[in-house]
């Protein structure tokens, strides 16, 4: 005998399969596997637009607000500049020079606050009313607020105008009132990071509902597997169509988000285009470009396979013959 | 073919299956296995097929130590014996066809080229007319055959069968059992558990003999 008793075993080692044969499986797994989703479609469905929509959220989120962005960086401050007026002059001057500014075309609107209605808001806002009352003068200067016309908003000349404001004789200084926009920025700053906190969760969440179904799946499939394992069939062979589901899974979810997040672009297309234009923009809303689509699709792709491992590995070795 | 040194099987339970059994097949040998409920009889077949493994001694197939086959390689071990289950253990949701064309499968044969394999070994146990039925839609015997098929198909060196008449009538059982004997006629080592003993007589081959795990007789006294 040839080294028989030195090579034990070795003899039931794999065959060489060829790799065809192997492809062949593959190819065979993936049909199957796809012929098992569509042969029961509505528990499959359901599974696949839940991963939709886990996919959707996110992505429908960050595209509006990269909307939003691309909105708002169009947009010139169109807010006001409140000119403070130096402590010696009086209401009288006030009112001529916020009479010259109303003749002025860059001009949209100009209003005056005067230190005693100042000092009166401040009062009622700040809750040191008491404190104010012991005060023997007012500190308070007087305040015009201008608004620049829409068309100087344009044109990108509010700049211009508050260093003409502020060159004025008589005015302390001008300040543009940006607050708003800051506020703004903060705010898309914080969406960023929510997109990013419950996209995470959402993704876990895919991976989740495809661990599950795919652990549901072996688990119907117990008695196939077992007569599969009995006969001969390696772990790699078993665990083939399992994988494959779990890529459909992930592959149709990924689809149907794509079009759900570009149907929802759609029916905000009208009021957003109005929307910008009233604020001087001529930008249009962007739908999900097809580099975030193919993005999107390999993400739910590969979170689909992971999913089907994860469940894989962990179910299908307690399945053995018996 | 098949030797089994002092082999000792107790189950995670505590239950001796099988204690200190010596036996040799030769290969080409065919040979029946019987004795009481309980005598350890399915234990000694799923030992050879890896699906248990021995607590004590060693088995050989081909001079090859069992006990050393690794986890990873115990299916290509399997792909060299067809087992035939008392429960058939069919795929219920695929035809008699894809039934029999799943060992194939398995070994990476594509559906083209073992599609002459299947209905040769179809044909032989007499169901080529039933190709394309469901397991269900079969009689127990029919059942039986397909699953005798499925074991033959990929052309096994060694082929089991666990009570393959458990509950057929006595011409049926007659009918397999010749079917088995064709098969050890062109080369395959055979090994058939059954208690019926009237059947088993009748066939004139060697009897093994187990007791309460014990091999009590071997009526070609090999072994003891
Ligand atoms: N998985 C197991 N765990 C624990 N004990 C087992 C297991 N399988 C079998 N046994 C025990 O081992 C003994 C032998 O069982 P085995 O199935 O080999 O008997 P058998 O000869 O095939 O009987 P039968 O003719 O009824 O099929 C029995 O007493 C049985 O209870
Ligand atoms: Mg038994």
């Amino acid at each position: 005998m040839r080294r028989a008793s030195k090579t034990a075993g070795a003899v039931f080692k794999p065959k060489r399969t060829s790799l065809l044969s192997w492809w062949k499986h593959h190819g065979l797994s993936a049909h199957g596997s796809a012929l098992r989703i569509i042969q029961a479609p509505l528990g499959n469905l359901m599974t696949i637009m839940v991963i939709a929509i886990a996919l959707a959220l996110p992505s429908g989120l960050q595209v509006l607000i990269s909307n939003i962005e691309g909105l708002t960086g169009g947009w010139q401050v169109s807010s006001q500049i409140s000119v403070f007026m130096r402590h010696d002059i009086d209401a009288e001057q006030t009112d001529a020079i916020a009479e010259d500014l109303r003749r002025r075309d860059d001009v949209n609107r100009v209003d005056i606050i005067t230190p005693e209605q100042a000092l009166a808001e401040f009062q009622a806002h700040s809750g040191f009313a008491e404190a104010l009352q012991t005060l023997e003068s007012n500190p308070l200067p007087s305040v015009i607020t201008v608004t620049p016309s829409a068309q100087a908003t344009r044109d990108g000349r509010v700049g211009e105008l508050q260093t003409h404001l502020a060159s004025l004789n008589g005015v302390d200084n001008a300040q543009l009132d940006r607050n708003w926009l800051d506020r703004l920025a903060v705010i898309i700053q914080l969406a960023h990071r929510s997109i990013l906190v419950i996209g995470t969760l959402l993704l876990i969440a895919v991976l989740l509902i495809v661990v599950n179904t795919i652990r549901l799946d072996i688990e119907n499939r117990r008695q196939e597997i077992e007569i599969a394992k009995l006969i001969g069939a390696t772990n790699a062979f078993v665990r083939r169509p399992f994988l494959y589901t779990g890529l459909w899974y992930g592959l149709c979810g990924a689809i149907i988000a794509v079009i759900l997040v570009n149907i929802a672009v759609a029916l905000l297309y009208g009021p957003a285009s109005t929307l910008a234009r009233l604020y001087g923009s001529s930008a249009s809303p962007d739908f999900l470009g097809p580099v975030a689509s193919l993005g999107l699709l390999l993400l739910g792709s590969i979170l689909g396979l992971i999913g089907s491992f994860i469940s894989v590995s962990r179910h299908l070795r307690a399945v053995e013959p018996s | 073919m098949i030797r089994f040194d002092q082999v000792s099987k107790r189950y995670d339970g505590g239950h001796q299956a099988l204690q200190t059994v010596n036996l040799a097949l030769a290969a080409g040998e065919m040979a029946f296995l019987t004795g009481h409920s309980g005598a350890g009889k399915t234990t000694l077949l799923r030992l050879i097929a890896l699906l248990e493994r021995t607590s004590q001694g060693q088995v050989l197939i081909d001079g090859h130590n069992l006990a050393r086959v690794k986890k990873r390689h115990i299916p290509y071990l399997r792909r060299q014996i067809g087992i035939i289950f008392q429960d058939h253990r069919l795929l219920a949701d695929r035809s008699v066809f894809d039934n029999v064309a799943f060992p194939l499968l398995i070994s990476g044969f594509s559906p083209r080229d073992s599609a002459g394999r299947v209905r040769a070994a179809l044909d032989k146990v007499g169901l080529l007319h039933k190709e394309n039925a469901l397991p269900i839609t079969l009689s127990g015997g029919e059942q039986q055959r397909v699953g005798i098929a499925r074991a033959v198909v990929a052309k096994p060196a060694i082929l089991l069968a666990d009570e393959p008449t458990g509950n057929l009538d006595p011409a049926l059982s007659q009918e397999i059992m010749d079917l088995f004997v064709q098969f050890n006629q062109v080369g395959v080592t055979v090994l058939i558990a059954s208690h019926d003993l009237d059947l088993i007589s009748r066939m004139g081959k060697r009897m093994l003999t187990l007791d309460k795990g014990q091999l009590v007789a071997d009526s070609a006294r090999v072994t003891q």
